[in-house]
């Protein structure tokens, strides 16, 4: 679900051909796992099929393909949508919402506002596994440590990736 | 409904350094608000200013309607000790007294006689788990134990605010959640109003709500949770 969204992401940062938005796939986001060029390709039918990208002018690219991907407004409100809401808090989501912080930051988005806003959604969580540790058994306590804990280690996450926003700003927006 | 505690768009500086730069936080009877922020961000200047520890260099701190920023020291002192209860993260008993003449403390100062002071103050031990420890003295008493004889202490005169800053922070984690349930049960029970200033999330959601301070603001906006 999320190579679509961040392919739609890219796009909406500029049009792009799809060798492009893989090597920009797979500098940013990839971190050592390549998204294989038949996977970039049916994904951009799909999305075309869906209306959310269109194919532009044909447009010499660094590669052999020369097709150039524009993303349309159905496919723009889909990323704004994605970007603003919070990621359901459940454990290790560090993947999702690192590609989030990225694109956000890449298209110029406040990003602070969606680290706020995915603070808010795991501080609400946290309150009804504590509420869950007041009430229940010993057992229902240990699995809402659990998740507590797993919660926690994401918060630390987002706060320490708030403090280090302007520094990740520059480093992909150069 | 007026908030229990409020403070509107407050500044305040240590010398140059700017702590708050226009905070503004309200808090509703009964209701337990954790504020959360990263060192140095003005949460705990937030604190001494909403409890009268502190003035403001502008703005405004009401407590129930009623303005106390403009209070004179020894008004606000009155306040703190009739009204206000407090708990901190460290060095808070005094070592010359027995943990139920800590407990004790807020009720003495108020001029409640010595022998019905000392029998509200030993009835928070069995309930914070702390019975036969009334005659030991801070050094003779663990880091959780002691910190159970602070919480008693900021609450046996049922103060209708609490202000709790950090109060599980010299605590490993199961002893400071041991903690937070007696605080957040004895505060329900009685409807007391609590300010928890605290940089844990775990902690954080024991309150039914959070607010965050970043460079000197609160950035959720002022308001009385329904």
């Amino acid at each position: 679900m999320t190579v679509p969204l961040t392919l739609l992401g890219l796009l909406e940062r500029e049009p792009s051909h799809g060798y492009d938005l893989k090597r920009d796939y797979d500098t940013f986001f990839g971190r050592g796992k390549p998204l294989p060029y038949g996977q970039v390709y049916s994904t951009l039918s799909r999305l075309a099929r869906d209306g959310k990208v269109v194919v532009g002018d044909v447009a010499p690219g660094a590669g052999p393909d020369r097709k150039r991907y524009v993303i349309t407004d159905v496919g723009a409100t889909e990323v704004e949508h994605w970007l603003t809401e919070p990621v359901e808090p459940e454990p290790h989501l560090q993947t999702l919402l690192f590609t989030k912080v990225v694109l956000a930051l890449m298209l110029d988005r406040p990003a602070e506002e969606y680290l706020d806003t995915q603070r808010a959604a795991h501080l609400r969580r946290m309150r009804e596994l504590t509420e869950i540790k007041r009430s229940g058994e010993l057992v229902d306590v240990m699995l809402a440590d659990h998740g507590l804990y797993h919660l926690e280690a994401d918060l630390r996450w987002i706060e320490t990736t708030g403090a280090r926003l302007d520094a990740l700003r520059k480093a992909v927006r150069p | 409904m007026s908030p229990m505690i409020e403070a509107r768009d407050v500044t305040y500086a240590f010398g140059e350094t700017p702590a708050l730069r226009g905070a503004s936080l309200a808090v509703g009877a009964g209701e337990v608000v954790a504020v959360m922020g990263p060192s140095g961000s003005g949460k705990s200047t937030l604190l001494h200013c909403l409890a009268g520890i502190l003035r403001p260099d502008s703005g405004e701190v009401r407590f129930d309607g009623a303005r106390i920023d403009t209070l004179g020291e020894a008004d606000r002192s009155a306040l703190r000790r009739d009204s206000f209860g407090f708990v901190f993260q460290f060095g808070q008993l005094v070592p010359e007294l027995t943990a139920a003449e800590n407990v004790a403390l807020p009720l003495l100062l108020r001029g409640v006689r010595r022998t019905p002071a000392l029998r509200a103050a030993r009835g928070w031990f069995e309930r914070l788990g702390l019975a036969g420890m009334e005659h030991r003295r801070s050094g003779e008493l663990s880091g959780g134990q002691a910190q159970r004889v602070a919480l008693a202490r900021g609450l046996v005169a049922e103060p209708r605010v609490l202000f709790a800053d950090e109060p599980t922070g010299a605590l490993d984690s199961l002893t400071g959640e041991e903690v937070m349930t007696l605080l957040v049960d004895a505060a329900r029970e009685k409807g007391t109003t609590v300010v928890l200033v605290t940089h844990e999330a775990r902690i954080a959601a024991y309150a039914d709500r959070e607010v965050m301070v970043r460079d000197g603001r609160v950035n959720a906006p002022a308001g009385v949770a329904s």
